[in-house]
C-alpha cells in the first residue's frame, strides 16, 4: 500500500493544474479525428522538459488516458473514431446518437471508460511492484534480451506484415546507433553535422507520429467535406448512473478483456475494444440489437479501451517493454528525464512512480467529470477544418522539435524522419516498432557491451548470453513472438487466397 | 508489372539499398569494437531487407495501400512550404515570422474557400494571428525558447 503515501503529490497546485490541463486538452485532442493519442503525447513531451519528472509524467499520463476516452466523442457524434481504440465505440455509439440518445451514449461512454480505467490503474498499482522486484534479478544479458524482446514483440504483433514490422524495428535500432559513441570513442553513421549528437528521441517521436498525419491531411487536398455532428438532447446524469450500475455484464467483460489485452505488449486499445465488443455480443441475450444502438456494445468497448491503459504501462514501468505505441512514447518521456523503468524507478524514484500512477487514478475521475460536461463542446472543436488542423500540427511539431535543444538540426531530423515514415507507412511499415528500436537500441547495446565484458572474464559470450533459465526463457519468448507472427501472417494469406478463389 | 507492384518493388529496393549501405559501413569501419553491435543488427537488417525485396519482386508483398498520384500531387505544395521554411525562411527572416507565413500559406493552399473571397481571407488572417499568438505565449514567454530571429522576427 506504498502508493497511498504519495497521493499528496497529485494535489500539489502545479501537479493538479497539469493533470486538469492534460485531461481537458486530451479530451479535445482525442475528440479530433486524425490526431492520435500517440501523436498528442509526442507533441506534449517538449513541454515536460521544463517540468520536474513527476509533473511531466502527470501531464503525459493525463493526456494518454483522456485522448483514448475523448476519441469516443467523435466516434459517437461524428461516426469518426478519434483513435483506433474507439472503432468499436462507433458501432453502437453513433447509432444511439442517431436515435436521439447522443447524451445517453456520451454519459455511458465516459462512465464505462472511467470504471474500466480505474480498474486498469488498480491492476497497474498492484502488479508493478511485484514485477519490478522480479526485474531486480535481471543482469546485463537478461536486459539485453528484454530490449530485443520489446522490439520483436511490437515489430511482429503491431504490424500487418511481420517482415516489415521487424524491418521497422531494425531501422529504429540502426537510427539509435547514429552519432558519437562515448564509450568506445567512435563516430558512427554520421552523414551530416546535424547527426553528430545522435538522433534526439523527442524530435524523432514528433516527426514519426505527427508529420505523417500532417501529410495525410495534405493528401486530402482542398476537399470541401463538412462533417455533420448530431444534435445532443439533454439527459439526466443520474439516469445514466443508474443504467451503468445495471450493466455489470458488459462492464466486466470490457474491463477483464481490456486489462488482459493491455498486459500483452504491442496489442493495443483497438484490439481491446473490438474483442470486448465481440465477447459482449456473444454473451448478451440481445445479440440482434448490437450495431443498432445497443448500450451494451458501447459500454463493453469503452470500458475495454480505457481498462487497457493502466495494464499497458505494467511491462513498461517494470521491464521497459511498452504495451502500446503511446506507452513507447511515454518511455521516451521517462528516459529524457534520466529515469529508467524497473527496480530503479521504484527503489530510487518512488515519488515519481507512485505520484504518476496515483495521478492516473485521479485522472480517470476528472476525465469522467470533464468528459461528460465538455463532450458536445469538444465535438464542435473536433469539426475544425482540416487545413487549420494540418497547419496547426505542423507548426506545433516544428516548434516542439526546435525547443528540445534549441537546434535546427533537430527540426531537420524531425522532418526527414516524418516524411520518410509517411512513405514507409504507405508500404506497410509501422512507426511503433521503429520507435521501440530507437528507444530500446541504446539499452540493448549498453547491456550487450557490459555483458560482453563480463562474458570475456568468464566462459565466453555464448555461455553468458545463451544459457541460464531466464536467458533461455527470454530467447524462447523472442522466437515465439516472431514465429507466431509468421504463422498468423501465413494463415491470413491463405484465408485471403481462398476468399479470392471463392469470389 | 502493375503500378502497385512496381511501387512495392521500388520502396523495398530503397530499403534494401539502405540496409546494404549500413551493412557495408558496419563491416568496414574501425574500431571494430564500436561496430560490433551495429554489425549484429546489420546482419538481421540486410537479411530481412533482402527477403522483403524478393517478396516485392515476386508480387507476394501486398501490405500497404501504396501511393496515389492524386494524393501525391496534393502533398507536394504543403511539403514544399515545410522545406522552404526549414532550410531557408526560419534562419533568414526569423522563426516566428516564417512559421506565421507557413501557417497562412498552408491554410490557404488547402482551404476549399475560393481565393477571391474576402471573408475567407479575413478568417485565415484571424486564425493565423490567434494561433501564432498562442504559440508565442507558450514557447517564447512560458518556455523561454530562443528561436532564430533572422532579419525580422
Amino acid at each position: 500500500m506504498e502508493f497511498l503515501s504519495y497521493f499528496g503529490g497529485v494535489f500539489e497546485p502545479t501537479a493538479f493544474l497539469l493533470l486538469l490541463g492534460g485531461t481537458i486538452g486530451g479530451l479535445i485532442l482525442g475528440a479530433t479525428p486524425g490526431l492520435s493519442p500517440t501523436m498528442a503525447v509526442a507533441l506534449l513531451i517538449p513541454f515536460t522538459f521544463h517540468l520536474s519528472p513527476t509533473q511531466g509524467l502527470i501531464l503525459l499520463g493525463a493526456a494518454y488516458t483522456s485522448t483514448v476516452a475523448g476519441g469516443a466523442v467523435s466516434a459517437i457524434l461524428l461516426k469518426i473514431p478519434g483513435a483506433p481504440a474507439n472503432i468499436a465505440t462507433a458501432l453502437d455509439g453513433n447509432a444511439m446518437a442517431k436515435n436521439g440518445e447522443g447524451a445517453r451514449a456520451l454519459h455511458l461512454s465516459f462512465l464505462s471508460s472511467g470504471i474500466g480505467g480505474v480498474i486498469g490503474v488498480l491492476l497497474l498499482i498492484f502488479l508493478t511492484p511485484i514485477l519490478a522486484q522480479w526485474a531486480l534479478a535481471f543482469g546485463p544479458s537478461h536486459l539485453f534480451w528484454m530490449a530485443i524482446l520489446g522490439v520483436t514483440v511490437i515489430g511482429s504483433l503491431d504490424s500487418k506484415s511481420f517482415v516489415k514490422g521487424l524491418l521497422s524495428g531494425c531501422i529504429g535500432l540502426w537510427l539509435s546507433m547514429i552519432g558519437f559513441d562515448d564509450n568506445l570513442g567512435a563516430q558512427r553513421f554520421i552523414f551530416s553535422d546535424a547527426l553528430t549528437g545522435g538522433i534526439n528521441i523527442i524530435a524523432a517521436l514528433i516527426g514519426l507520429f505527427a508529420i505523417p498525419q500532417v501529410l495525410d491531411m495534405f493528401a486530402k487536398g482542398r476537399s470541401n467535406s463538412v462533417i455533420e455532428a448530431i444534435e445532443v438532447p439533454k439527459q439526466k446524469f443520474m439516469d445514466s448512473l443508474k443504467e451503468i450500475s445495471r450493466s455489470g455484464r458488459s462492464l466486466s467483460i470490457g474491463t477483464v478483456f481490456g486489462s488482459i489485452i493491455g498486459l500483452i505488449p504491442g496489442v493495443g486499445g483497438q484490439i481491446a475494444g473490438l474483442v470486448a465488443y465481440d465477447q459482449a455480443k456473444k454473451f448478451s441475450p440481445e445479440k440482434e440489437k448490437f450495431g443498432t444502438g445497443h448500450p451494451e456494445g458501447l459500454i463493453a468497448a469503452e470500458s475495454a479501451n480505457n481498462a487497457m491503459v493502466g495494464p499497458s504501462l505494467v511491462p513498461l514501468l517494470t521491464l521497459s517493454i511498452p504495451g502500446s505505441p503511446t506507452a513507447a512514447v511515454l518511455l521516451g518521456g521517462l528516459i529524457i528525464h534520466g529515469i529508467f523503468p524497473g527496480s530503479d524507478l521504484f527503489d530510487n524514484h518512488p515519488e515519481v512512480a507512485w505520484t504518476f500512477i496515483n495521478s492516473m487514478l485521479i485522472g480517470q475521475i476528472l476525465m469522467v467529470i470533464f468528459g461528460i460536461y465538455t463532450a458536445t463542446w469538444a465535438a464542435r472543436i473536433a469539426r475544425a477544418p482540416v487545413p487549420i488542423m494540418a497547419a496547426a500540427v505542423m507548426v506545433l511539431a516544428l516548434f516542439g522539435a526546435y525547443s528540445v535543444q534549441q537546434s535546427m538540426g533537430d527540426v531537420y531530423v524531425m522532418l526527414s524522419l516524418g516524411v520518410g515514415m509517411f512513405f514507409l507507412e504507405k508500404f506497410g511499415f509501422s512507426a511503433a516498432p521503429l520507435v521501440l528500436g530507437l528507444i530500446l537500441g541504446p539499452i540493448a547495446e549498453s547491456n550487450f557491451t557490459t555483458g560482453s565484458l563480463i562474458a570475456n572474464a568468464q566462459n565466453g559470450p555464448v555461455e553468458y548470453f545463451m544459457t541460464g533459465t531466464l536467458n533461455i526463457f527470454l530467447i524462447v519468448l523472442v522466437l515465439a513472438s516472431v514465429f507466431y507472427s509468421f504463422w498468423s501472417n501465413m494463415m491470413h494469406g491463405k484465408a485471403a487466397k481462398s476468399e479470392g478463389a471463392t469470389s | 508489372m502493375t503500378a502497385f507492384r512496381l511501387q512495392h518493388t521500388i520502396s523495398s529496393g530503397i530499403v534494401f539499398l539502405v540496409a546494404a549501405i549500413i551493412t557495408y559501413i558496419s563491416f568496414t569501419q574501425e574500431p571494430a569494437d564500436a561496430f560490433l553491435f551495429p554489425r549484429m543488427i546489420a546482419i538481421f537488417f540486410i537479411s530481412l531487407a533482402a527477403w522483403n525485396f524478393v517478396r516485392a519482386l515476386t508480387g507476394v508483398a501486398k501490405v500497404g495501400v501504396g501511393l496515389d498520384i492524386v494524393e501525391f500531387k496534393n502533398i507536394v505544395p504543403g511539403l514544399a512550404v515545410m522545406l522552404i521554411f526549414m532550410f531557408f525562411a526560419a534562419k533568414v527572416i526569423g522563426f516566428f515570422l516564417s512559421s506565421t507565413i507557413a501557417f497562412m500559406i498552408i491554410f490557404t493552399l488547402y482551404d476549399p474557400a475560393p481565393l477571391n473571397d474576402g471573408k475567407a481571407w479575413m478568417k485565415r488572417l484571424i486564425v493565423t494571428v490567434c494561433f501564432m499568438a498562442v504559440m508565442y505565449c507558450l514557447f517564447a514567454l512560458l518556455l523561454k525558447v530562443q528561436t532564430p530571429s533572422g532579419i525580422l522576427f
